[in-house]
């Protein structure tokens, strides 16, 4: 039993319980979109006096808010409770792409190379993470959605500008990973 | 406060639930832009499917909310400008920093405390959006 928790939870269980987070939060009369929230959090701090996108009744979000602040928590529990800490299980032709790049086959959830404290303090490091949170933080919101609001919630419900969004994201995410990578890592 | 705690409850089972699966993984999100693993189709692919049933249902029984109110899909705005380059945009960050928005919150909470420092730059992505909106092709 216990070794049934602390190892990788499979795809399926995964899938059907985050349809299943979506349900819960259409049947308590909101709708499952994570990205909403960092406009909410630009709204709470007040820039709505000059910047009419953040001029909103952003305290009709705090249930969003307090999804985001469960998110932090279970990703704590999810650590201290129910890990083994064993390396992420990736397949080894990513474990061969990857040592191109000259990032190691994983040690634990993340790649030291990008999310160490050295990495986070050179120039470079810094500056992948920064754009890389600006991209996403920007791209959700011309697109209006992210993987929650539009992979999700939008394609569950069989809309268009989701499945134009979702294929946005991949070209994207194959440019980048494809293209960029070799030029910076 | 108790009405709110239902939410803060299912945020707590997203975090447990995307970081034992490892779709909060960096390396998961390169091995599916490297086409080479279907676990995270897996997820979005059994996410989707069993969203797309359950979403006919609720429109086809006309399903209420649990204050009795008639569940309505509203329809997204019809556009292509706007959610391909916003896509596009949002792909290369995903990419680069392996985390979306919520993964990036589950991230700080496991303890990869560098993920602040993305959340913290996608807030400031949202706000320069917000800034220059009308400027931009929708």
């Amino acid at each position: 039993m216990n070794d049934f928790i602390t190892q990788t939870w499979s795809w399926w269980f995964s899938g059907i319980v985050i349809s299943a987070i979506m349900f819960f939060l259409i049947y308590f009369g909101q709708s499952f979109g994570f990205s909403s929230n960092l406009r909410t959090i630009c709204a709470a701090s007040g820039v709505g006096k000059k910047i009419k996108f953040f001029d909103f009744n952003w305290k009709s979000q705090i249930w969003n808010i307090m999804f985001l602040l469960g998110a932090i928590i279970g990703g704590f529990i999810a650590k201290q409770f129910l890990s083994n800490d064993v390396p992420v299980e990736i397949s080894t032709a990513t474990i061969q792409d990857l040592s191109k790049l000259h990032i190691a086959a994983p040690t634990t959830l993340q790649p030291v190379e990008l999310f160490s404290w050295n990495a986070v303090l050179s120039i470079k490091g810094f500056l992948i993470l920064a754009f890389g949170g600006f991209f996403v933080g920007f791209g959700s919101r011309y697109a209006g959605g992210c993987t929650s609001g539009h992979a999700i919630s939008g394609l569950s419900d069989l809309q268009m500008p989701s499945l134009i969004a979702v294929i946005g994201f991949f070209i994207g995410g194959l440019l980048m990973t494809h293209f960029i990578f070799p030029l910076i890592f | 406060m108790m009405k709110l705690l239902k939410f803060l409850f299912l945020g707590i089972v997203f975090g447990i639930v995307m970081t034992k699966s490892e779709a909060v993984s960096w390396f998961r999100i390169q091995e599916m832009f490297r086409f080479q693993s279907f676990h995270m189709y897996g997820i979005i692919g059994t996410a989707v499917t069993l969203g797309v049933l359950g979403v006919a249902l609720i429109k086809r029984f006309k399903i209420r909310d649990f204050q009795g109110n008639p569940i309505v899909f509203y329809p997204k705005e019809k556009s292509f400008i706007r959610y391909i380059f916003g896509g596009i945009i949002f792909g290369l960050g995903w990419a680069l920093s392996g985390s979306c928005p919520g993964p990036m919150v589950v991230n700080i909470g496991y303890g990869f405390f560098a993920l602040i420092i993305v959340f913290l730059f996608a807030i400031f992505g949202t706000f320069i959006y917000g800034v220059i909106k009308d400027k931009l092709p929708h």
